[in-house]
Order: structure tokens, then sequence, then C-alpha cells
């Protein structure tokens, strides 16, 4: 049977490319809104635009695999294809673990593009590179099941954005891309660690050389901890839905 | 003959909000199906059809009860048994951005179809459709019908021996429905068991061997479609039509349980009216519903929104 459920797993992730991910305007949200941010920031506030690069990566991974993961399984369930999946000879977390693997390619697609920018501009071929690949992936895993918990949540496609933005947005301002934690008061200290923008982006500055809070092996457990649990929570929740 | 379907005291309650009863769709219904055979499941709106199908194949959980399928325990086997039976939802539920020939494709994919036969197969479910010319169309450019035939095809790309159909001909014209049915023939004709729901008695009566008929969850009747008429034969009739002189022709009704002495009655008052015909007229399936569920199918089909499919149905 786990031959079954790993074909289905990787099918489903193909199918889902193909028919919702590789558009030209998912492609250019992933990228464009955190190349935004970044570059607005750095016009208010002039500095070496490379110390932004970790940042800009954590915040692409993060915009491209919840932009699209967040409603595809909303809309699925709600046109009634979802169900075509379950009659399929697959297990549940297979059904769902293949929709995130179908998010965190499209996301890593998305940061490969940013990274090879980044590094061919900017010049930034000294980093650690396993280590840099291994907090890419962990945060694609983390931001797709998160994508994954917020469209099972709702019901309706719009909700699922409004939601996704509900934890997008506080993670980008809150988790160290354009304000250290040190300088943020004691509370939002503590809401930042509760999020996992924070550990992706610690990894990735630790990856590029740059000093990190925590240990990059913290960091990576918090972003598979928190895969773990978004998608854990995402299974319980269908399941109950599906009834 | 083995059975495909062996159900036994299948029963689902969903759970309603706080304070309120909860609702008991199915009710401890018990039915076989053999091998090979089209078994139809009859009733009106909420009489728990799909909730039965949705139990058997495995979208739902059954409260109580358990059932076999393909020789498949329901409750320990169900990844076995999905990859067995094919299933044709009430919706029409393919990929939009996906092909004609893509959608197929995926489904032999999901279903572990040997790579080398999935193209094939996938073409000649499209031709058999009548769908080739649009196999590179996308699913949401097909018209209605289109959709209908290819999510039909999609459940059988893995070439499974049991099918279920919950009402695939809703929705369709004619000819399309037309098609449907003599595919639904042709598969029974292979060996495959055909697990059927539908509002159409018309189409029931035509292509199932048994009809089970469902009312708010229970099993109200279940027999071949002969076996229903003669159990209400109590409704047998014979209509004799006579002529008056000024060429007005009457039709007069008789049924009840002596209708040789209404008859000889009835001719007796004839006087001197033309005898034109005697029919016997032998219940109809619709008339078997109408008495079993106290619906008329009419009222059972305006639910369902289908009232004009039908009126083009029967002008055919």
């Amino acid at each position: 049977m786990w031959r079954d459920d790993l074909r289905c797993i990787f099918y489903i992730a193909l199918k889902d490319l193909r028919a919702y991910y590789l558009k030209p305007p998912n492609i250019s949200w992933g990228m464009l809104f955190p190349f935004a941010l970044i570059l607005a920031f750095a016009i208010r506030q002039p500095g070496d635009i490379r110390d932004l690069v970790p940042g800009l990566l954590g915040m692409t991974v993060l915009f491209a695999t919840t932009s699209m993961e967040a409603i595809v399984i909303t809309f699925e369930r709600r046109i009634g294809a979802l169900e075509r999946l379950m009659l399929a000879p697959i297990s549940l977390p297979a059904l769902l673990l293949g929709k995130v693997l179908g998010g965190m390619v499209f996301g890593l697609l998305t940061v490969l593009a940013v990274l090879v920018i980044a590094t061919v501009g900017l010049g930034l071929w000294g980093a650690n590179w396993l280590l840099l690949i291994l907090a890419l992936i962990l945060s694609a895993a983390a931001f797709s099941s998160l994508g994954a918990f917020v469209s099972v949540v709702v019901r309706e496609v719009f909700e699922a954005q409004t939601l996704a933005n509900l934890f997008r947005f506080p993670m980008v301002f809150l988790c160290g891309i354009f304000v250290p934690l040190a300088a943020m008061p004691g509370l939002l200290q503590a809401v930042a660690y509760a999020l996992p923008l924070t550990y992706a982006v610690g990894a990735i500055q630790q990856a590029m050389g740059g000093p990190g809070v925590l240990g990059s092996l913290f960091d990576l457990l918090a972003l598979a901890l928190f895969a773990l649990i978004f998608f854990a929570m995402a299974i319980r929740i269908l399941a109950r839905r599906l009834g | 003959m083995t059975n495909a379907i062996e159900v036994s005291q299948l029963t689902k309650v969903y759970p309603t909000g706080k304070g309120k009863a909860s609702l008991r769709a199915v009710d401890h219904i018990s039915f076989t199906v053999p091998q090979g055979q089209v078994f139809g499941f009859l009733g009106p709106n909420g009489a728990g059809k799909t909730t039965t199908i949705r139990m058997l194949t495995g979208l739902a959980r059954p409260t109580e009860g358990n059932a076999s399928i393909l020789g498949y325990d329901l409750a320990t086997e169900i990844t076995r048994i999905k990859k067995a039976i094919g299933v044709v939802p009430e919706t029409s539920n393919l990929y939009d951005e996906l092909s004609a020939r893509d959608n197929l494709i995926f489904m032999g994919q999901l279903y572990g179809v040997p790579r080398p036969e999935r193209g094939q197969r996938a073409d000649t479910l499209l031709r058999r459709f009548r769908l080739w010319e649009k196999r590179d169309t996308p699913f949401a450019q097909l018209s209605k019908g289109m959709k209908r035939a290819l999510t039909v095809a999609a459940a059988l790309v893995h070439q499974p021996q049991l099918l279920f159909l919950d009402e695939p001909t809703t929705g369709l014209d004619v000819m399309s429905a037309r098609n449907l049915r003599q595919m639904i023939m042709d598969l029974r004709d292979t060996g495959v068991t055909v697990f059927l729901t539908t509002h159409y008695l018309e189409e029931a009566e035509r292509l199932c061997d048994r009809i089970a008929i469902l009312v708010k969850g229970h099993i109200v009747a279940l027999d071949t479609v002969d076996g229903l008429k003669a159990a209400a034969q109590g409704t047998t009739a014979i209509e004799v039509t006579l002529a008056d002189a000024h060429n007005r022709i009457t039709t007069q009704r008789i049924e009840g349980d002596d209708v040789a002495a209404a008859l000889r009655a009835a001719l007796a008052q004839a006087n001197e009216r033309q005898l034109l015909a005697i029919n016997t007229v032998r219940p109809t399936l619709e008339e078997v519903f109408v008495q079993l569920t106290g619906l008329s199918a009419e009222v059972m089909l305006a639910e369902k929104g289908n009232q004009q499919a039908v009126i083009r149905e029967s002008g055919r």
C-alpha cells in the first residue's frame, strides 16, 4: 500500500504544479511581492543590501508556497475534485502530502530563481550551501503545511486568502527581516519565536555567514516541528470535515 | 453466482447542532448485488441514496453495520476496495485546467495503470465516448454532456469490476443520455457490476436487473422490475375504449379485485356504443414507485429540477 501512496503523492504534486502553480501570475506573485518590500525598505534605510537577502529568500519561500497552497484544497473541495482524489486508492495523509509537496516544489523553484539572481548579482558565493538547501527545504515544508492547514480550516477560497494573510503579514514584520529580533520589545520577541519565518530567516542568515540568533540546528529542528504540527492539524481537520 | 456487494444493517447518522436531533440518513439497510448485474437504487431526494454510495465507496464512515465489496471488508480493506471500483459522482468533478486526455492519464496514474497502457486506455475511452476530437480540450471548455461522458470514462480507466453511478444521466441531452445507457448495458455484457442511482424511473426499468426503493433511509422494496410490478398487481387495470354514434371516443378504466366482473358490467352498459379496444394496463414502475413511496414521479423529478429533461426524453 505504501507504494500506492508514494505513487499518488508524486502524481498529485505533479498534477497540481501543472494545473495550478506553474502559471505566470503565480510565479510573479511569489517573487515580486518580497522584492517590492525589500526594495522599499532599502530605499527608506540605505545600507548593505546583502544583509536583506536572507529575509528576501525567507519571504519568497513563504509567499510562493502559501499563495496557491492555501486556496488549492479549498478550491478543489468546492468543485468536488478533492472527492475524486479521495476515491482513489490512497490514504488521507498521502493525499495531503501530495498537495504539500506541490506547494513545496513551487516554493523551491521560485526561491531558486531569486537565489540565482542574488548570488550572481551580489556575489554571494561564500554561503554554507548544505545548510542553505536544508533551510530552504524545511522552510518550504513548514510554509506549505501552513498553507494546507489554512485551506482546510476555511470553506471559501476568499476566506483562505484572508486567513493566509493573517499569518503572513505579521510574520513578515516580526521575524527579524526588517527589525532585528534583539531590538524588539520582549512581548514581540515572544510572538516572533512562535512564528516559523523567524527560524527560516535565522537558518538562512547563518547559512549566508550572518550571525543568527539561535543555533542553525535549532532553527532547522524548529522548522521541521512547525511542518509536522501544521500537517498533523490539517489532516485532523480534513478528516473531520470529510466525515 | 457470487455477490459483488453484501450490505448488512448499514446505518449512517449525521450529528446535527446542539439540542437538535441527529439525522438518520440511512437506517439499517441490508441487500446484496450479484456480480454482473445492474442494480438500481431509487428514491426521492433525501432518501439516503448518495449517503449509501458514499459509505460503500469509502467517502463516509458507516455509523453501524457492515459491508463487503468484491469480497473485501469495507471497514478494514477500503484501499483494496477503492482500487477495484470505479465511481461516477453526481457532479462531474474532473480538473478544469487539464485536457480531456490528461484527465484520463492522471486517473491512470492514481490507480497504478502501467505507464505503457495509460495512453492507450485513455485513447480507447476517448474514442468509445466520442471525445476523440476533444482530447486536447481543457475539461472546463467541454459541454455538459461531454463533461459527464468524460467523468464516466475517468471511472473506467483502471477497468473496475464494480462501477457506482450516481445519477449518471442527470442534465444530459437525449443523445448523450442514450449513449450512456448503451454504455451501461455494454459494461454489464462484459461482466462489470453496476450500482446505479437514478431519478428516471424509465431508465431504471430499462437498465436494471434488480431495483431497491429507498424511502427515508429504509429499503421499502427490493426485487426485479417484474417482481416489483407483480407485487403491485392489485392495481392491474383494463381499459375499454368505446365510440358512440357520433364517433365520440371514450376510454373507461376498470380496476379492482374482480376485474372480470367489472368488465362484464362495463360492456353491458356500453349499449349501442361500438367497442374499439380492450387493453390490459400493467402497472408501470412509476406506479409501483408511487404506491411504495407516496410520491409521484413528477414530484421527484421536480425536486431534482429535471422536469424538462424528462419531457424531452419521453417525447423521443
